[in-house]
């Protein structure tokens, strides 16, 4: 019952410039969405943990996937990467994560850049729910 | 320079960073954050370490 209050009032609520910004900004620099609401501890915590397994993926190596309409794992990889935002339009701008194919670590460093981009989406979608007073 | 990292600790880094991002986004309090990251980041450290003697164990088996 409360909750069905609380949805309903959620949905009653206009969508503030804030609730738009802060997950497209929360995207494209990692953390950045929880910064502008003032969650300093948690946005860090959430920076540090995109840019260091972006980071470590590229150091391994890893491969940064361009936009294809090849293999399926392929285009997934790339809607994985893309997840990354800014961090991954500096990859491509740099020539950055062209892959190793004769290193097996340069696989982890592919899926660690993929997982980076998957978990900043989660970030902004955090950085959504407290926006819009979904979570505090 | 690229970095070599064991299958083991690429888990563990992998595992550690999952978990703070996991931790922060699906709980509210710091408590429950802070309680969930650290049940996910032992859990994954303990599975892998079982996935790994479980697969030693299939090897050592297929050896015989």
């Amino acid at each position: 019952m409360a909750e069905n209050t609380q949805a309903q009032t959620l949905a009653d609520t206009p969508l503030s410039s804030t609730a738009i910004i802060a997950p497209i900004l929360g995207w494209l620099i990692p953390g950045a969405g929880h910064f502008m609401l003032k969650k300093w501890i948690r946005g860090a915590l959430l920076s540090i943990s995109a840019i260091a397994m972006f980071s470590l993926g590229l150091a391994m190596e890893g491969k940064i996937y361009s936009p294809n309409t090849g293999d399926i794992l392929d285009m997934l990889g790339f809607v994985g990467d893309v997840g990354a935002g800014g961090l991954y339009i500096l990859a491509r701008m740099m020539d950055w994560g062209r892959g190793a194919i004769h290193l097996a670590t340069a696989d982890y460093g592919t899926k660690f850049i993929i997982v980076s981009g998957l978990l900043n989406v989660i970030s902004a979608v955090d950085a959504y729910h407290i926006a819009i007073g979904k979570k505090q | 320079m690229a970095i070599q990292l064991t299958h083991f600790s690429a888990a563990v880094v992998f595992a550690f960073f999952a978990s703070i991002v996991f931790g922060i986004t699906q709980k509210n309090t710091k408590e429950e954050m802070m309680r969930y990251g650290a049940v996910l980041l032992c859990s994954v450290v303990i599975g892998i370490i079982a996935a790994g003697w479980a697969m030693a164990l299939l090897r050592y088996l297929a050896g015989r």
